[in-house]
């Protein structure tokens, strides 16, 4: 793949809600805090982190579902911040799609499987209805189940079966942009194993760009060509996955990659084991959002908020320890 | 197999023997969720089952405190508690003595086995008043000191607080704390950590190890994660198809695994290494209730599968150092081989 311009870059994007917590007051929640990532042509970047942190968030502005409350979201070097409805149907929907963690919410159920994949064909009206056919039996195929799938619901098929289904709706407008979120973490390990090998094969064979949403961390790495770490709406560390992976800088990814097992699952390794919880998002401590559970907080760290500075080239870190 | 005259001596702390579950009143009535499970577990030990989605092992973890569903009855074996209370035969009143004092139990989900509606330290005291006949007064006093021990901050409040107000891994340690609460021989725990963040995890597997070695509590460990098997445990069993395929020592196990099944788990788990190349994936699906034939249940989905494993149901044999295996292909090696995949 030739070095070239990002296809998808977020700069500085921010998405806050305000939530109520009484009668007359409510308070911003910053769901996503100051985030800029750009992924490159038939790369994947992999971005991890605990619940709540916004990787969701991120993707869903990243597919462009949510408009963003600040900064801005190129698309191919051009602004899509702002799109409206309109604009935004005819030039992205069919480029940027989006594949959710669990297929059984996200299939209707009272539409065969036919239906449910040819419908995103007939919305856009790119085809008629033979040609639609012809083209769902087509990526039935492609993602590994036969054309008679076309007749049976949702309900008939396993976890794994529908979640084929949930990347075939994905790709069957020919995206170049898809955004999977969470994919196989309600799947079984010898499925999650098929969905795994299937999205890396498509990716081949349609040159996609993925922006891969998980919280397991082996699952990340298989995956990924470059990874983001966020931790409470912000990210903490960014780098190409071996480097990630070989030597974390920041002490929340370092604790993350001691759970990581080993290729020998019974090598014991001293696991990093952080105190307490996630700050509740609302009350995020000024300064590191880190603070509260890092191992190396000092005086520092509780005042000024870090930012994510290049520590060597491609892989930058958002913590006073590297300054 | 462990030595028959230390078994004669000194009983296992639970002793499972041919377990069958079967469904009440279906059209197929009769059909086995489990079938023939045995297992032991020692004092002090930790034992792992591991296994996919529908193969059975939350439905033996639920069997052995008398929790079945009421779709599922036990339609044979003997579940023993220390060698002389017979779990298995005991009416839903005797066993209550056993539940949540004898033998606890932790879940995936803390909200939804904690109840919304009550505080914490009811929910905990609750326990120590009705096994332990503790007054109002020691009750409380216990209670701050297992929160305090499962290192939850600032217990008296907590005691106040309900279980909306604490976030996911906070109210798994109160599942703990009401867990060992009175003491109990077996922790069951059937995927502690689940539904948990990845540090959180940690923090909840470090607890657990630190309680069995505190209180000398045998664990029987649930999760379908090797990673977690690996790291808590000293025995292992993999179960399919409400059966179990393969047991040993975790050593055994994950180096040289016997059942295909073991084998083709292990090589599908995405590790670093395998980075660049394609995932090892087991074809085919877990077979169902109705469809499990005659033969080995696995072989619809096994490599090495011959015209016996599809006509001929292999049973559970055990070679050098108690490693076990159902499967004809380590039958005829005698255990020496472990599987291809």
């Amino acid at each position: 793949m030739p070095p070239s311009e990002p296809l998808v870059e977020l700069n500085g994007i921010t998405k806050s809600y305000a939530k109520p917590v009484s009668l007359f007051k409510r308070q911003t929640l910053r769901a996503v805090d100051g985030v800029s990532l750009s992924v490159r042509q038939g790369e994947t970047l992999g971005l991890v982190g605990e619940s709540g942190c916004g990787k969701s968030t991120t993707g869903q502005i990243a597919a462009r579902l949510l408009a963003p409350s600040g900064g801005k979201l190129l698309y191919r070097g051009e602004d899509v911040t702002g799109a409206g409805a309109g604009a935004l149907r005819r030039a992205l929907r069919r480029r940027i799609q989006y594949v959710f963690q669990d297929p059984f919410t996200s299939l209707n159920p009272r539409f065969p499987i036919g239906r449910l994949l040819g419908e995103p064909l007939k919305i856009n009206r790119l085809c008629g209805r033979k040609e639609r056919q012809l083209r769902v039996g087509e990526m039935l195929e492609t993602i590994g189940l036969d054309a008679s799938y076309a007749k049976r619901y949702p309900h008939e098929l396993s976890g794994g079966q529908r979640q084929r289904i949930g990347i075939a709706r994905a790709l069957i407008l020919n995206p170049e942009f898809v955004v999977l979120d969470e994919p196989v973490s309600a799947l079984d390990v010898s499925v999650q194993a098929q969905i795994l090998n299937l999205l890396k094969k498509l990716q081949r064979e349609f040159s996609l760009t993925y922006l891969f949403i998980s919280h397991d961390l082996n699952v990340i790495h298989y995956m990924s060509d470059k990874v983001a770490v966020m931790y409470l709406g912000k990210i903490v560390e960014t780098a190409d996955v071996d480097s990630l992976y070989s030597r974390p800088l920041h002490p929340y990814t370092q604790a993350l990659m001691s759970f990581v097992p080993a290729d020998d699952l019974r090598a014991k390794r001293e696991k990093i084991i952080l105190k307490g919880d996630l700050p509740n998002p609302l009350a995020i401590p000024a300064g590191c959002p880190f603070q509260t559970r890092c191992a190396h907080v000092h005086e520092r760290c509780l005042s000024a908020a870090p930012s994510l500075k290049e520590a060597s080239p491609g892989h930058s870190v958002s913590c006073h320890l590297y300054a | 197999m462990r030595e028959a005259a230390a078994i004669a001596t000194e009983a296992s702390l639970l002793d499972i023997r041919n377990l069958q579950i079967r469904l009440r009143r279906t059209r197929g009535a009769g059909l086995s969720v489990l079938d023939g499970v045995s297992l032991t577990v020692e004092r002090g030990e930790t034992i792992g089952i591991v296994g996919e989605s529908g193969c059975g092992k939350s439905v033996l973890s639920l069997s052995i405190l008398g929790l079945l569903p009421s779709a599922m009855r036990i339609g044979g074996g003997e579940i023993w508690y220390e060698g002389r209370h017979p779990l298995h035969t005991m009416t839903d009143r005797d066993i209550r003595a056993f539940r949540g004092k004898e033998i606890a139990m932790i879940f995936q989900d803390p909200m939804s086995s904690l109840n919304h509606g009550l505080t914490i330290g009811y929910q905990i005291t609750e326990t120590l008043r009705l096994h332990l006949g503790y007054s109002r007064k020691e009750a409380r006093e216990r209670a701050v000191w297992l929160l305090r021990k499962v290192g939850l901050p600032r217990p008296e409040s907590l005691l106040r607080e309900y279980p909306h107000q604490l976030s996911g891994g906070m109210r798994q340690r109160v599942m703990i704390a009401i867990a060992v609460s009175c003491n109990p021989g077996l922790l069951i725990a059937d995927e502690p950590t689940t539904a948990l963040d990845v540090t959180i995890q940690a923090q909840i597997l470090d607890l657990m190890r630190q309680i069995r070695e505190e209180d000398g509590t045998s664990i029987l460990l649930i999760s379908h994660d090797f990673g977690v098997i690996a790291d808590m445990c000293d025995r292992v069993l993999v179960m399919y198809a409400g059966q179990i395929v393969e047991s040993g020592t975790v050593d055994d196990l994950f180096e040289r695994p016997l059942h295909p099944y073991t084998a083709g788990l292990l090589r599908s788990i995405p590790t670093p290494a395998k980075k660049n190349s394609p995932l090892y994936s087991i074809e085919g699906h877990v077979p169902a209730l109705h469809e499990r034939g005659a033969g080995c249940r696995f072989a619809s989905r096994c490599a090495h599968a011959t015209e016996r494993c599809r006509t001929e149901q292999p049973e559970l044999v055990a070679y050098r150092g108690g490693h076990a295996a159902r499967c004809f292909l380590a039958e005829a090696e005698g255990g020496n081989r472990h599987a291809a995949v």
